[in-house]
């Protein structure tokens, strides 16, 4: 089952410029997916088309079987904490709840109570007062309470210390054991991403670049080191992702679906954070090329 | 949804409240048994610029912000994100201030109607006397339309809200085109809205109320309007019914023609008043009498309700468009 599908997903917010182009997208059910890429590269616009809060300027993204925003059986499949957690500043923490309470009808009223007591958050205490961790910690609970089967999460931990960081995720992992829902989450954090993650998409500059599971994404991925050497003559199926030269050595970040018997290279293994910034920071070394053939 | 306006108009709503009760408390204490109301020209000041100001003053304060607000802090995309339509959002913002808007202002507009009722009723030449309740001046002070301003202003304020989305330029974009609508309104719509009395009378002495002219010579008349009424045209017209620009190009006239003492003298002005009888010259007088008052205002409140309802279908267009 697909959870996300975008197809030439596009979205023009100036004449020229495309917050996102070109989006092809099949993100299945069941797993916390992380999006991942560097600041403008179409990671708030693709949750905001996600979450309906914007519109295509070109082609279609459907969420849980629908399109986003069109409808209250819509909204009610799809939850949405964006960036910087908004809350109403002047309504307290029991009165965000209520607010949960009768804008939803799936709402879990006893699932909100027990999380709110577990965080310690003060009822009665203005939303405008709590600390960054805090806000988004009862900004989850009021995505995770309305009981959505997508959780879509705009960075959520970006205002966080590192110990209220652990416990979001950690609360976020917990309510997807108990609920099953699907998570997309936007992060830069990519440590982050690595303890909750099973799914990867990363965006760079407003395009696809890399899209999977993690497990099978760190298993066609290699990292080759060796002697300095020109690098064309690669066998088939094996792509280059970076490379990287120094007087004596070269290394290579290859994706292969096969095992490498190359004896000249040492093959190593690359975690996900390595993975991650071999794609940030190389350009999409295959597309002009491909373009100019076009 | 509705639980959340109406926790969020609370603070402004109890604050409308307050200010429309303490107005018309005082037009109360004020005006209970009063006959005498020559120590009051304060209330009736103040009167007047409330029932004037309270739609707009409604409209910046509680509608625009109710909108902008929630753009400008992010929660529009909390609050959309729960199992409710933007539309239905929308909805609530109107169902929970509208009304109370279109309340406080005509209970404030009836209120000030009552109280200067026997001010309005005065005759002109009355010492004290004040304008016609029916004049662009008072008029939108008193009777049925402030309803309908308070819900046009309502209206404007959240479409405004919805088409700007800050919360200091909504505000400023409201009170213009408020403010622009009603100074226009008086002249360009209110006078059509119910077919004027129209009259032609004969140019005498005794109804001649006004002379206009320079040095040159003389320029125009104007007979006595009627009692309490709003008068649109007081014109001289000839034998046939046309307008007169100016008296002095009347041909044969032979009146005050050339260059004139200041005054002239009363007998050379007499003269011409009846040398234009005479020639056939009778001035036209169009106007709205007292007795238009309630049908005017009942067709103005309706004029601004279809006019809320135009700019409302207009914001429900909008805001599936904002993000």
């Amino acid at each position: 089952m697909t959870v996300l599908r975008a197809t030439n997903l596009g979205l023009r917010y100036t004449k020229r410029r495309w917050a996102l182009a070109g989006c092809e997208l099949d993100v299945p059910a069941g797993h916390v997916a992380g999006l991942v890429g560097p600041n403008g590269a179409g990671k708030s616009t693709l949750l905001n088309l996600a979450a309906g809060m914007l519109r295509p300027t070109e082609g279609t993204i459907e969420v849980c079987g629908g399109i986003p925003g069109s409808g209250t059986d819509q909204l009610a499949k799809v939850g949405y904490v964006a960036q910087n957690t908004p809350l109403y500043a002047g309504l307290t923490v029991a009165e965000h709840l209520r607010l949960g309470a009768s804008l939803n009808p799936r709402w879990d009223a006893d699932l909100a109570r027990r999380r709110i007591e577990r965080i310690g958050l003060d009822p009665n205490q203005a939303a405008g007062r709590l600390s960054g961790g805090q806000r988004a910690q009862l900004a989850l609970t009021i995505g995770i309470a309305k009981r959505p089967e997508l959780l879509l999460l705009d960075e959520p931990v970006a205002a966080l210390d590192p110990l209220a960081r652990r416990d979001f995720l950690r609360d976020l992992m917990e309510a997807v054991a108990e609920q099953g829902l699907s998570v997309l989450m936007s992060s830069h954090l990519i440590a982050d991403l690595e303890r909750v993650c099973d799914y990867l998409v990363v965006l760079v500059d407003s395009r696809v670049r890399l899209t999977g599971e993690v497990e099978n994404l760190l298993a066609v991925h290699h990292r080759l080191s060796g002697p300095r050497r020109d690098v064309d003559d690669l066998p088939d199926g094996q792509r280059i992702v970076s490379a990287r030269h120094t007087d004596r050595q070269t290394t290579l970040c290859v994706r292969s679906e096969n095992a490498l018997f190359d004896p000249l290279w040492t093959v190593g293994e690359l975690t996900l954070e390595d993975l991650v910034l071999e794609y940030l920071s190389t350009p999409e070394a295959t597309r002009p090329a491909l373009e100019v053939l076009r | 949804m509705t639980w959340l306006a109406l926790r969020q108009f609370r603070a402004a709503g109890a604050a409308m409240a307050a200010v429309v009760l303490v107005l018309v408390a005082v037009l109360l204490a004020t005006g209970l048994g009063t006959t005498d109301y020559t120590q009051l020209d304060v209330v009736y000041t103040v009167t007047l610029i409330g029932v004037t100001a309270l739609p707009v003053l409604i409209a910046i304060f509680v509608a625009v912000p109710m909108v902008t607000r929630e753009l400008e802090t992010g929660t529009h995309s909390l609050v959309w994100n729960q199992t409710v339509t933007r539309k239905r959002w929308l909805a609530t913002k109107f169902a929970v201030g509208l009304p109370a808007a279109v309340v406080a202002a005509g209970a404030l507009s009836l209120a000030a109607t009552w109280w200067a009722g026997p001010l309005d009723a005065q005759d002109a030449w009355n010492a004290d006397a004040v304008p016609p309740r029916i004049s662009p001046a008072v008029f939108m002070a008193r009777g049925l339309a402030p309803f309908g301003y308070a819900a046009f202003a309502y209206a404007l304020g959240i479409a405004v809200a919805v088409l700007v989305r800050r919360t200091v330029a909504a505000m400023a974009l409201t009170l213009v085109l408020f403010v622009a609508v009603q100074l226009a309104v008086p002249f360009l719509v209110r006078p059509y809205l119910l077919a004027p009395v129209e009259e032609t009378v004969a140019i005498t002495e005794a109804n001649v109320g006004e002379i206009r002219g320079t040095p040159d010579g003389l320029e125009s008349v104007g007979v006595i309007e009627p009692d309490r009424a709003w008068t649109l045209t007081n014109e001289t017209v000839d034998a046939q019914g046309a307008a007169v620009g100016s008296l002095r190009e009347v041909a044969g006239l032979g009146c005050l023609t050339g260059p004139q003492p200041v005054p002239p003298a009363h007998e050379s002005l007499v003269g011409c008043l009846v040398r234009l009888d005479e020639l056939g010259y009778q001035q036209r007088l169009v106007y709205h009498p007292d007795s238009h008052f309630w049908a005017l205002h009942g067709i103005e409140a309706g004029f601004f309700l279809a006019l809320s309802a135009l700019l409302a279908w207009f914001s429900f267009r909008r805001i599936n468009h904002l993000s």
